[in-house]
């Protein structure tokens, strides 16, 4: 089967791409005589010693007289394995977004450096932006060998060079060769110039590079386009939503989820240009039919229940800056394009900007002109369903239009959603902004299959009152009576999840609200959680308590009500000491407040058989 | 349908033809999606044809939710002008004729004589016909391999109220986020076989078994060689003095206009012999059969500064 590949190449004015482009053209016979005798004449007027192949891709007038080429050109060849694209893009300093532009669709990039310059800025440039625009494959050949004599060493210095470059980059399939592409050596055929290189020629690299697998075959995603609704007669009932596969295998029968709506179906029947099919995949252009008539319109988003794309209107990204009449202005009103929705966005703050030569990262910037490269954090109207670019191309990038010229001013790739601190993910303007997956299975469903429901137990009291002795002997009954159970311990929790959280009040607010969270999880999944915690708060043991029961999990407040005498005098950590002696300051009951609970479900006071027993009986 | 699932349970791969038929129906729906008054241009050639059989993929088994536009020069072939009442009676499209005619008959196109290639007045019935059916999207069948000043082209062209392509301020088109903004009279071209080769195009419509004109395909026929176009003597194309008339099988590679459409020696008389004789042509289909578009270097460029399609 013959397979498409796109590619996007670039090199500086002249290392030769053009000649490069139209050896190919001229060698898979892909140029017509026509076109050929029209530049020979071409050539021949100018003064050229021979017919210049790349007066084929010069192909606006003023690239003609001023030999130089202005904007992204296409050229088609074929061979009788693949049929290839080329976006030929020039490599000007001042084209970066035309170098960004062909690479977005891009399966490979193909990039020249003249042998007797080696890689040059440039070179280092057109790497790194096929990199950040994720185009799998980048091959560099390296021109005019005729010109260094076809040496081997020259030749392995400059693969060397490149090669530790590119280890800096997100580079994951690097290919290389030697060529001239004025001679065709290495270019089709095999040359005889160099006999060492035991690589492929260039073409039989193209038609070998696997580009199968570049596609994600894992997140079914599907942007509606439009709904289909023909109301005839012989149609009465007919309602597809039309639009192209950009991730994953809808299967027939399979469930899916619309978003934003979260309704659920199953996919009845999926047609397709060519008729019904089992499977679509990408980028195939279908129509999918369910099986319930759900309210589908134009921007809602096929999934699977089980693997949904991100929902988020605050998200980070990488912007490179397109237009040459405007620079961006933060908070300033755009028009977003994401998959097939228009939608208000701003950019809130720009990061930095990218040195696209240094890899740099300008902090002290006000804008980004046209060709910067910068990172920003965008927010939208309404949330977007999108993925990491890195993960998928199509969810995971936009263009950004002013609405006062409709120019498209931006592109960008999504690098994930707001990347606030962890502790202000509380702040309940921005939980507004993060929408919850609800999971498909129901926890019904789930408690059933345990034979038992989830709780949180949540033990407060000093250090040395004996709660994760309590705690420990409750999650082995548990456990040993066939219920499962868990142990959440506040000193083991502090060094994984809670690492780097200290005891100041807002650490120690911050310590209990994650560990809450920890346990609500664990209970949501048919666990009783058992945290063991000083929690000394009332306020943020509240504020457990609250998020348990706003998602309806039994929670139970256990004070061990130990008194501190008792406590300094097991002291098993010889923490009471060491607070005594001034070595630290802020251990609860000496140096910093414990809030005993006004009202728990349960006070503690006895021997460790009782309060097992108690606590036990709670569950019941 | 069970017989083509089986087919394609196979393999998740889709092969070349189906991957540009995938890009071309995305393009399309994108566009009906989003515009308010789209409009297909129909010449009754083999890329319009290709380019109408996608839009009604696109769109099955509802009709296709817009009127196609013939840009008439009045020098028709009429095997081409019969094809085109023909689909579109089979399809029930609804037609528009945009008649050059029309325009020199009210003396708003003035010709230097009647039998002058009429290509370059096509500009001007397009213009107006895009006006005053308030058409905000029009697509065209343009493929960018045809010529250089294509290749430069988009998917999606923005054209100003005068409805003139500016080169060098061209949107930039990322991924498959097209930007079709645009104000109150002002409209946007729309090219969606733009990655598209001759050979493709041959190759899929004999997939599909897609119904062309007859032309296309070797019939013998009255011809007079003029600087090396063979050209259909008929009521639009005199016998040039002293010509010698021959009759030769030959079949179109475009159809345009009668005064400047030549065609070209073959003995091609079905789909498979065409495409035989395609992937060996070492001949453009433009340089072998348009007078008007060997005239110079950038003759396509400055037409499609104009607003030519």
């Amino acid at each position: 089967m013959s397979e498409l590949l796109r590619i996007a190449t670039a090199g500086s004015v002249d290392d030769g791409k053009s000649t490069l482009i139209g050896r190919l053209l001229h060698d898979t016979k892909s140029i017509f005589e026509d076109q050929l005798e029209s530049i020979e004449r071409t050539s021949e007027k100018r003064g050229d010693e021979q017919t210049d192949l790349a007066l084929l891709t010069d192909g606006l007038r003023a690239e003609r007289e001023q030999g130089i080429t202005i904007d992204v050109a296409h050229r088609y060849f074929a061979t009788p394995r693949r049929k290839f694209v080329i976006a030929d893009t020039p490599g000007h300093i001042q084209y970066t977004r035309n170098m960004v532009t062909g690479a977005s669709t891009a399966n490979l990039a193909l990039l020249l450096v003249d042998a007797r310059k080696g890689v040059l800025e440039q070179t280092r440039r057109h790497a790194l932006l096929s990199s950040l625009l994720r185009v799998p494959h980048l091959v560099l050949c390296v021109n005019k060998m005729d010109l260094v004599d076809y040496e081997e060493a020259i030749y392995d210095e400059i693969r060397e060079e490149f090669t530790a470059f590119a280890a800096k980059l997100e580079i994951t399939d690097l290919g290389f060769v030697p060529i001239s592409a004025l001679g065709g050596d290495n270019v089709v055929e095999r040359s005889a110039n160099m006999p060492w290189f035991d690589g492929q020629p260039l073409l039989g690299q193209l038609e070998d590079v696997h580009i199968a697998s570049d596609r994600n075959l894992l997140d079914n995603r599907l942007a509606v386009q439009t709904v289909i609704r023909p109301m005839s007669a012989e149609h009465p009932d007919y309602r597809g939503y039309a639009g192209s596969v950009v991730g994953g295998i809808f299967k027939q029968g399979d469930e899916v989820m619309v978003l934003p709506s979260r309704r659920v179906s199953t996919i009845n029947r999926i047609d397709t240009p060519n008729g019904a099919v089992a499977q679509a995949f990408p980028p195939m252009a279908v129509t999918m039919l369910l099986e319930d008539e759900l309210d589908v319109s134009r921007g809602d988003m096929l999934c699977r229940p089980s693997n949904q794309p991100t929902a988020s209107n605050r998200f980070e990204a990488t912007i490179c800056w397109f237009d040459e009449t405007s620079s961006l202005r933060t908070g300033a009103p755009y028009q977003l394009k994401h998959t097939t929705r228009w939608i208000s966005a701003e950019v809130e703050a720009l990061r930095y900007r990218l040195d696209v030569d240094t890899l740099h990262r300008d902090l002290d910037v006000e804008t980004l002109e046209v060709n910067d490269i910068g990172r920003v954090s965008l927010h939208t109207t309404s949330p977007l369903f999108f993925d990491e670019y890195r993960m998928n191309r199509s969810t995971g990038s936009f263009i950004l239009v002013d609405p006062a010229t409709d120019l498209t001013v931006a592109a960008g790739m999504i690098i994930g959603a707001g990347s606030e601190p962890a502790a202000a993910v509380a702040d309940p303007a921005i939980a507004a902004n993060i929408t919850f997956h609800p999971s498909h299975l129901s926890r019904e469903e789930r408690w059933q299959a345990l034979g038992a429901g989830g709780a949180t137990i949540w033990m407060t009291g000093l250090s040395g009152s004996g709660k994760s002795t309590i705690a420990t002997a409750v999650e082995h009954t548990l456990v040993s009576s066939g219920r499962p159970a868990y142990m959440l311990d506040g000193d083991n929790l502090r060094h994984g999840l809670n690492a780097g959280l200290g005891f100041s009040e807002a650490d120690r607010a911050e310590n209990v609200r994650r560990t809450g969270e920890v346990a609500k999880v664990l209970a949501e999944a048919g666990v009783v959680a058992i945290a063991s915690l000083v929690s000394p708060y009332q306020a943020a043991r509240d504020r457990v308590r609250a998020a348990h029961e706003e998602a309806e999990i039994p929670f139970y407040e256990v004070h061990v009500d130990t008194p501190l005498e008792e406590c300094e005098r097991r002291d098993p950590k010889g923490l009471y000491e060491k607070a005594r002696s001034g070595e630290i300051t802020d251990l609860t009951g000496v140096g910093s407040p414990y809030e005993a609970p006004s009202d728990p479900e349960l006070r503690i006071d006895a021997g460790l058989e009782d309060a097992v027993r108690q606590i036990l009986a709670l569950l019941d | 349908m069970e017989e083509t699932t089986q087919v394609r349970t196979a393999a998740v791969e889709l092969s070349d033809l189906d991957t540009l038929e995938a890009e071309s129906i995305h393009v399309i729906r994108e566009v009906v999606a989003e515009f308010e008054h789209p409009v297909m241009l129909f010449s009754g050639g083999k890329d319009s044809v290709l380019m109408l059989h996608l839009a009604r993929k696109a769109f099955a088994p509802a009709p296709v939710p817009f009127p196609i536009m013939h840009v008439d020069t009045g020098h028709n072939f009429p095997e081409v002008i019969e094809f085109r009442d023909r689909v579109v009676a089979e399809h029930g499209l609804r037609l528009e004729v945009a008649s050059v005619q029309e325009l020199i008959d009210s003396g708003r196109i003035k010709v230097g004589h009647e039998l002058e290639s009429r290509n370059r007045h096509q500009t001007v019935a397009l213009l107006e016909a895009i006006q005053g059916g308030g058409y905000d999207a029009v697509f065209g069948g343009g493929r960018r391999d045809e010529d250089k000043a294509r290749a430069k082209e988009r998917v999606l062209s923005f054209r100003d109220k005068f409805g003139q392509w500016d080169p060098k301020n061209q949107r930039p088109e990322l991924w498959r986020l097209y930007n079709g903004r645009h104000r109150k009279g002002e409209h946007i071209r729309v090219f969606p076989i733009s990655d598209w080769t001759e050979l493709d195009v041959w190759r899929y419509l004999a997939r599909e078994q897609v119904d062309l004109p007859p032309i296309y395909f070797a019939h013998e026929r009255e011809v007079v060689e003029v600087e090396g176009l063979l050209m259909a003597v008929n009521e639009f194309f005199p016998l040039p003095d002293g010509a010698e008339v021959s009759r030769v099988t030959v079949r179109y590679r475009t159809v345009g206009d009668a005064t400047a459409t030549g065609a070209v020696r073959s003995a091609a008389v079905d789909y498979e012999a065409v495409i035989e004789e395609t992937a060996v042509s070492r001949i453009t289909e433009r340089g072998a059969t348009r007078g008007d578009d060997r005239f110079s270097e950038a003759a396509m460029e400055d037409r499609k500064k104009e607003g030519y399609f």
